[in-house]
């Protein structure tokens, strides 16, 4: 569904106070570990003063509503991580392209891929 | 074969996690790429990710439980904690880091309850990671609006007196809830009121639990 651009009613997706919205879900999982590297990695990239983590929401308020739904949580961390360390300077989109392509090759699974 | 869905369960009545071995998904890819490339540009080290890993690893609520128990029982550690909970939690030797912490106390007048609305803010460096459903949508649409309902739907039935607070956090501001100190206590140590303080009952979806039920 689109918008009319005059129709904005001063909020932005992620300001969901107040919506409706079914039942609390009850599903709980454990965190695994490659979500929680993705956590430390945030932590210690805005520690370390790379970007802040107003940073890190500014890009998963702009990935918008779909990512929320069909991504998880480290997900969409990872996407925004990654997202402030390129303008950031810290790498480049081409490093991190190449990388990642070197990163598949390495197995079909998290384990293997991760040397 | 029959499939007997609770031979999934595991005792504590969740189903067991999937085994971790399915196909590399592009994100745990990104992920991967990521960490390497901030070792390999002197940003972190191996050692400071599993380091890090480790101390998230080692926040969890009994931390928030035995800062509770104290309240309950230190006069002058509850003034100190209202007051100021994240210098309260540090003099007690917990590394909250630079989280602004405040701490809420129910009773039997008042009820706080804690949401994030824009997104998850919770106090990870006294209780550990948020639980899923403190993330989901229902949680952070329906709690500003109808808390008792939401309440209602975690067990929780306070009676119509009992004044509801809904405190929405921010990423520079967490709140605790301090549970009201269960009735047939008296007497009690630290260490064994400690034991009633359930991670709900601190972020305010639940209340501790009962000398009988404990």
């Amino acid at each position: 569904m689109t918008k009319e651009p005059n129709t904005f009613d001063g909020r932005r997706w992620h300001d969901m106070g107040g919506e409706a919205a079914g039942p609390v879900p009850t599903d709980q999982h454990d965190f695994s570990l490659w979500e929680k590297r993705v956590d430390a990695l945030m932590i210690l990239a805005s520690s370390k003063g790379h970007f802040t983590v107003d940073g890190l929401r500014r890009v998963l308020e702009d990935m918008g509503p779909e990512a929320f739904e069909t991504m998880t949580y480290y997900e969409r961390w990872i996407a925004s991580v990654n997202q402030n360390l390129i303008e950031a300077g810290v790498y480049s989109t081409a490093e991190l392209a190449q990388r990642m392509s070197e990163v598949t090759k390495r197995g079909a699974t998290y384990g293997e891929a991760n040397r | 074969m029959p499939h007997d869905h609770h031979d999934h369960l595991s005792p504590s009545g969740h189903p067991y996690r999937a085994d971790d071995d399915h196909p590399l998904t592009y994100w745990q890819q990104m992920e991967i790429a990521v960490r390497e490339l901030l070792i390999e540009k002197g940003v972190t080290t191996a050692a400071e990710i599993n380091a890090q890993i480790d101390a998230m690893d080692a926040r969890n609520p009994a931390n928030g439980a035995a800062v509770v128990a104290r309240a309950w029982t230190d006069p002058a550690f509850r003034e100190d904690l209202l007051k100021d909970a994240s210098a309260a939690t540090r003099d007690m030797g917990f590394d909250i880091g630079p989280m602004k912490l405040i701490a809420l106390e129910n009773t039997a007048e008042v009820h706080n309850v804690v949401v994030c609305t824009l997104c998850s803010c919770y106090p990870r460096n006294l209780l550990g990671l948020p639980p899923d459903w403190y993330k989901s949508r229902a949680y952070r649409s329906r709690t500003v609006k109808e808390p008792r309902k939401v309440l209602a739907e975690f067990g929780v039935d306070l009676p119509d007196a009992t004044q509801v607070r809904v405190h929405d956090s921010t990423a520079d501001m967490r709140y605790v809830v301090i549970p009201a100190r269960p009735a047939g206590t008296d007497g009690w140590d630290a260490d064994r009121l400690a034991a009633l303080v359930t991670r709900d009952s601190m972020i305010g979806t639940g209340l501790a639990k009962t000398p009988d039920s404990a």
